[in-house]
């Protein structure tokens, strides 16, 4: 047996990878769910009405899956041009306890029109100067960046638990480490009432299709995905891969960075070493589900956030803990890859 | 009659529709010499893979001193006295020779490894068959010419009685390359048997016993080298009479290119020395010499991906600074990169992405990709040149080489270069496809072009260039007219045999 | 001043020095092994992770201590077997490839421990291994209690560290790891069967990852929790380069590294209240990062590290 690169890839078959990714993922865990000794089809049920339910847990699946699109976006742009990023969980503790910084110490009185773009341009901008500094080493010391970027999400969560353990620490929180609160000012406007939902939604699916276009009608994307592809021939041709990447480094963690803003802008409040279940990790799961394309972002965003909100109201009434959500996403990653291998390639004797 | 060495019969194989080899039989005597012609493509290296054990035959068998090889199984084939000595090489730099040598010679589980008694063996074998290497030294920091030692020695180590030989001079200078065609008529007189593998009619004639002639997959002829010559060769080869296009004599014009004094380092190694060279329009000039000797340099350096450290450059009449690759392209330079695969296309890019990528300037607005401007440039040309199969919007790596190399050759000679850089240009490209790609050069030289070619290809030179200049160590000899270059003078000057006040003897 | 010499001469600092290494002394060798034969793993965090929960599971449930060991490293083997699935038959980026396995490795390691041990207040604990000590040795002062008075698996790591640059360049089975690592198809074309050794080494490299984890939780401490691994095993990745892919480094780079991070532990006390705490647990990390700086260039990685290989393809 071997396996034989195919000559086309049929588009209904690339269209199709993430639901028989998805089918699989749901399988296996089914079988741990089995293993458990719970109904497996009950579980999954109870998933979905946890997922979308009712108004609540409807409302509350779309909140989650904001921070999820915009590290998922952040993950896609570097992953298309080989710049390995999985640093979006830092990037968005940095990101975060920026905006807390800076509404609590600079901008809390400003009005909400000016303060929240002053605040989402900061969350960015912290973002980004996280990723430039593993980019540097890569260009400079020819440093793997997946290892420096793992290693500085854990160097950013320990800056941010200091942080509000001391200057930004929040007196009124009865010795508990959080962070001073922003300004009321500056929490993004809730899009319906008696929700958590707030317009962090219609930027994060606004700025997928910025960079869609970005991707597929700019000179930018077009060098960005050559850079990606091949380097040497990118070289060739005459683009600057230097500054190619720095542009992609700086979009990257400036998502992911946003992301941290707009979980504190508009849910929390305030920042505390708690406040990301891993969304970093999890938008590399979301961009590879969506096969890099920057509009399957929100719909690979939107399926995890449910498994994640599903899980939570299911385990509610069932003896099965969350973290099946955790197994679920991740085996949906590892299957995504196998199924991605296959729209490349087909099987022989 | 004695026992043949070796007995192909009846091998077919398959790949897709492709049939790589149709019904092969090919038998080899101890102590023999057979060359195996044919071009790319023709089968030769599928066989070969079959014969070691790489690939499982769809039909026929391989037996060595009578007995049958189980398929499939390069160990066994190993064990049988098979030895390979690959094109390229297969050899891992960072260990030393010795091993990289004895490297799954020793029992795998085996508590230690006998370094001493191997190292004697490895002495030995290099005494008797005079391939002289140092066995600790890091095989990364040998030159080409050792590494083929290197690899002929590890097919000895294993006991080879039967060697078989890729192109065994593919990489090595004339003088090499004739040092290494004594050492197999050698090993041949002390009764070991070879086939080596060619598409070079001089060195089958001078070497081989007996050649067999490939083509399309099939065993088209065998020949006693004493009843053949060239010209049959070459026509059972191709299998029609191919006429490679005649240079016409044309009146160069105006010096559009100098270079004088350059010198460009790399990674702290000083990789061209003081070179001097210029082109004149409608004149080819070609750059001769064995890879490695700094001609992927001076192709960068005239690509705009490298930087000179020393000297001046003048184009068009103008001194220039450094260049990038955006100057190059504004500056009406074309470039055919050496290596297609790796620098010229981005294989799962679009054709009409990799035909403008090096024109984004041209084909872009507000830094906005014109779609439309480059689909339709990529249509002019797949039409001008003839690129097969080639639609826009396919993705290139779904091309040929030749195709691929056409449209490379297409989006730089479209736009009418002033100066065109072609380095290596028909490097693995069948005869059809080569023809093509020198028909398009000498026309671009007709209409007053300039070119610099950058080959291995004697032959493509003599065919091409008018003035010849050779490149060894980073270093430029004098240039020759092509009138007074034979074999033997570019042979000399390959090897560096000039001085630089009384040219090339 | 005083109290770094007073740190530096206590013997309980050497003592911690070689606990803090032996994780990564398994760890930072399982996965030179994976990488000498070619493939990155990144599943090392997960793998650790799961090594952890597993071996304290089965001692929990009175399995006897060396079992549990055994357990972690059959696991590790398991997970070791999908990495090479994916990134060797496959030939899928190693990198998406070692994440995926860390996240699966890591939340299936939480579920089972969720769902096999009830929630409490205070974790349950095991009954971990005790130091023991060298006859004669541990007698010797200061260095008796130092380096001598450690827990088994301990002196395990340290004794694998020599036993494993034994194999690599001195027998013919390592010969064939390093020249997989390098060319594969040189290996192949010389008889070797780089596939098989690439699942060899990812299997058993991938062992090796989960028994550092298992000596978190059976030896290090008695317990498991969740993140327990703490990023340890990129720092293991990060090790692995700066030892220049060799076995008497990676057990060198470990012990300085441990080193730090037990002074780091000490001073922390010594300056509570002057300086956060977090400062210094960011030391580790910004270490490593900083020791792949200085090496990432000198080290002579292997050539084929990261490239697929398949038959026939070049």
């Amino acid at each position: 047996m071997r396996f034989e690169r195919r000559e086309r890839q049929p588009l209904l078959l690339i269209l199709a990878t993430p639901i028989i990714a998805v089918i699989a993922a749901l399988a296996l865990s089914g079988v741990l769910i089995a293993l458990a000794g719970a109904p497996v089809f009950e579980a999954y049920w109870n998933i979905v009405k946890g997922a979308f339910g009712s108004r609540l847990s409807t409302t509350e699946t779309l909140t989650r899956a904001i921070p999820l699109m915009l590290t998922g976006l952040a993950a896609a742009i570097a992953f298309r041009a080989k710049l390995w990023n999985i640093g979006a969980e830092g990037q968005l503790y940095i990101g975060a306890i920026t905006v807390s910084a800076v509404s609590s110490q600079l901008v809390g009185g400003f009005p909400s029109i000016i303060q929240i773009p002053i605040l989402l341009i900061c969350g960015a901008v912290a973002g980004m100067i996280l990723l430039l500094i593993p980019l540097w080493l890569r260009l400079r010391f020819s440093v793997d960046e997946v290892v420096t970027t793992l290693l500085l999400n854990f160097v950013a969560i320990l800056f941010v638990s200091m942080l509000i353990d001391t200057v930004l620490k929040d007196p009124l929180a009865f010795g508990w480490p959080q962070s001073l609160p922003v300004a009321d000012d500056a929490m993004l406007p809730r899009v319906l009432t008696r929700s958590r939902l707030h317009i962090g939604l219609f930027i994060a699916m606004a700025l997928a299709v910025v960079i869609y276009l970005i991707q597929t009608r700019t000179v930018f994307g077009l060098q960005s995905r050559a850079a990606g592809l091949n380097p040497e021939a990118a070289v060739f041709a005459g683009v600057p891969l230097g500054r190619t990447l720095v542009f992609v480094a700086m979009i990257s963690g400036g998502f992911a960075g946003l992301a941290g803003a707009v979980e504190v802008m508009g849910v929390q409040g305030y920042v505390t070493t708690e406040l990301s279940p891993g969304f970093g990790y999890s938008g590399i799961v979301v961009a590879m589900l969506a096969n890099l394309n920057p509009i399957g972002v929100i719909l690979a965003a939107l399926f995890i956030a449910a498994m994640f909100v599903g899980a939570d109201g299911m385990s509610r009434v069932m003896e099965i803990p969350t973290y099946i959500a955790d197994v679920t996403v991740a085996l949906s990653l590892l299957s995504m890859l196998v199924a991605i291998f296959f729209t490349q390639y087909r099987m022989r004797r | 009659m004695t026992e043949n060495a070796l007995e192909i019969s009846g091998v077919s194989k398959s790949f897709g529709d492709n049939l790589a080899n149709d019904n092969i039989s090919l038998a080899l005597a101890k102590g023999e010499i057979v060359a195996l012609l044919g071009e790319n493509g023709a089968g030769k290296t599928t066989l070969m893979n079959i014969l070691f054990g790489h690939y499982v035959p769809d039909e026929g068998s391989v037996s060595v001193m009578g007995k049958l090889l189980p398929q499939g199984k390069p160990r066994e084939a190993i064990r049988a006295g098979i030895g390979m000595v690959h094109q390229h090489f297969s050899l891992a730099p960072n260990l030393t020779v010795l091993e990289n040598v004895i490297t799954g010679t020793q029992g795998i589980w085996s508590l230690a490894t006998d370094i001493k008694s191997a190292r004697q063996k490895l002495l030995d074998i290099s005494q008797r068959f005079g391939l002289i290497v140092d066995p600790d030294a890091r095989l990364g920091d040998l030159s080409v010419g050792e590494q083929q030692r290197v690899e002929i020695l590890k097919a000895l180590y294993n006991d080879a009685q039967i060697l078989v030989l890729d192109e065994p001079t593919a990489v090595l200078t004339n003088i090499e390359a004739e040092q290494m065609f004594s050492t197999l008529k050698d090993m041949a007189k002390q009764g070991l048997s070879l086939i080596f593998i060619s598409h070079k009619l001089d060195e089958v004639m001078a070497t081989a016993d007996r050649i067999f002639v490939l083509r399309g997959g099939k065993s088209v002829a065998e020949r006693q080298v004493e009843q053949t010559n060239k010209s049959e060769l070459a026509e059972l080869m191709v299998g029609r009479e191919v006429k490679r296009p005649v240079r016409e004599v044309s009146t160069p014009g105006d010096v559009i290119l100098n270079a004088s004094d350059v010198s460009v380092l790399q990674s702290g190694v000083e990789r061209l020395k003081n070179v001097d060279f210029h082109v004149r329009a409608g004149e080819v000039l070609g750059i001769i010499g064995v890879s490695g000797n700094g001609q992927a340099t001076l192709a960068q350096l005239l690509s705009g991906t490298a930087k000179r450290s020393k000297g001046n450059m003048t184009l068009f009449g103008e001194e220039v600074g450094d260049l990038t690759v955006p100057d190059v392209v504004e500056l009406g330079i074309g470039r055919i990169p050496e290596d297609r695969n790796h620098e010229g296309v981005i294989g799962e890019m679009t054709i009409w992405e990799n035909a403008i990528l090096e024109r984004i300037p041209e084909f872009s607005k507000n830094g906005l990709v014109d779609r439309i401007a480059g689909i339709k440039f990529a249509d002019e040309v797949i039409d001008a040149f003839d690129v097969r199969g080639a639609t826009p919007t396919k993705r290139i790596r779904l091309l040929s080489g030749g195709n691929m190399q056409k449209l490379i050759l297409g989006r730089n000679l479209l736009k009418q270069p002033r100066l065109l850089l072609a380095a290596q240009p028909a490097r693995g490209l069948d005869e059809g496809a080569v023809a093509a790609v020198h028909e398009r050069i000498l026309s671009a030289r007709k209409d007053g072009t300039g070119v610099i070619l950058i080959s291995e290809d004697l032959d493509e030179v003599l065919a091409l260039a008018d003035r010849i200049q050779a490149i060894v160590g980073g270093r430029l000899s004098p240039s020759v007219s092509a009138e007074d270059a034979d074999a033997r003078k570019m042979g000399l000057m390959m090897s560096g045999e000039w001085s630089d006040r009384e040219g090339v003897a | 001043m005083n109290e770094i010499i007073d740190i530096l001469s206590s013997a309980g600092l050497w003592a911690a020095v070689l606990r803090i290494a032996t994780p990564l002394i398994f760890g930072t060798l399982g996965a030179l092994l994976c990488e000498r034969a070619g493939v990155l793993n990144l599943g090392i965090e997960g793998i650790m992770t799961f090594g952890a929960m597993i071996g304290w599971l089965a001692v929990f449930n009175g399995a006897d201590l060396w079992t549990g060991i055994l357990i972690a490293a059959i696991s590790g083997g398991v997970f070791g077997l999908l990495h090479a699935l994916f990134t060797v038959t496959l030939g899928l980026s190693q990198h998406v490839s070692g994440l995926g396995v860390t996240l699966f490795a890591s939340s299936f390691s939480y579920y089972v421990f969720r769902l096999l041990v009830p929630v409490a207040g205070t974790p349950p604990t095991v009954e971990a291994f005790q130091p023991i000590d060298i006859p004669s040795l541990s007698s010797i002062p200061f260095f008796g209690p130092a380096f001598f008075t450690q827990t088994p698996p301990t002196y395990l790591a340290i004794v694998l560290a020599f036993v494993l640059a034994y194999i690599i360049f001195k027998t013919p089975l390592g010969l064939a790891i390093r020249m997989t690592g390098e060319n594969p198809h040189a290996a192949e074309a010389q008889g070797i069967n780089p596939i098989v050794i690439r699942y060899g080494c990812v299997i058993f490299g991938s062992a090796l990852m989960a028994v550092g984890g298992a000596f978190l939780t059976l030896s290090a401490f008695n317990s498991f929790f969740p993140t327990m691994v703490q990023g340890r095993g990129w720092i293991c990745i990060a090790l692995v380069v700066f030892a220049s892919w060799r076995p008497s480094h990676a057990l060198l780079g470990a012990l300085l590294f441990a080193f730090f991070d037990g002074f780091q532990f000490r001073l922390q006390t010594v300056l509570s209240g002057v300086v956060p705490y977090q400062v210094f647990l960011m030391i580790p990390y910004i270490l490593s990062i900083t020791a792949l700086a200085v090496m990432a260039r000198r080290a002579r990685v292997p050539q084929a590290l990261m490239q697929p290989f398949r038959r026939g393809e070049r």
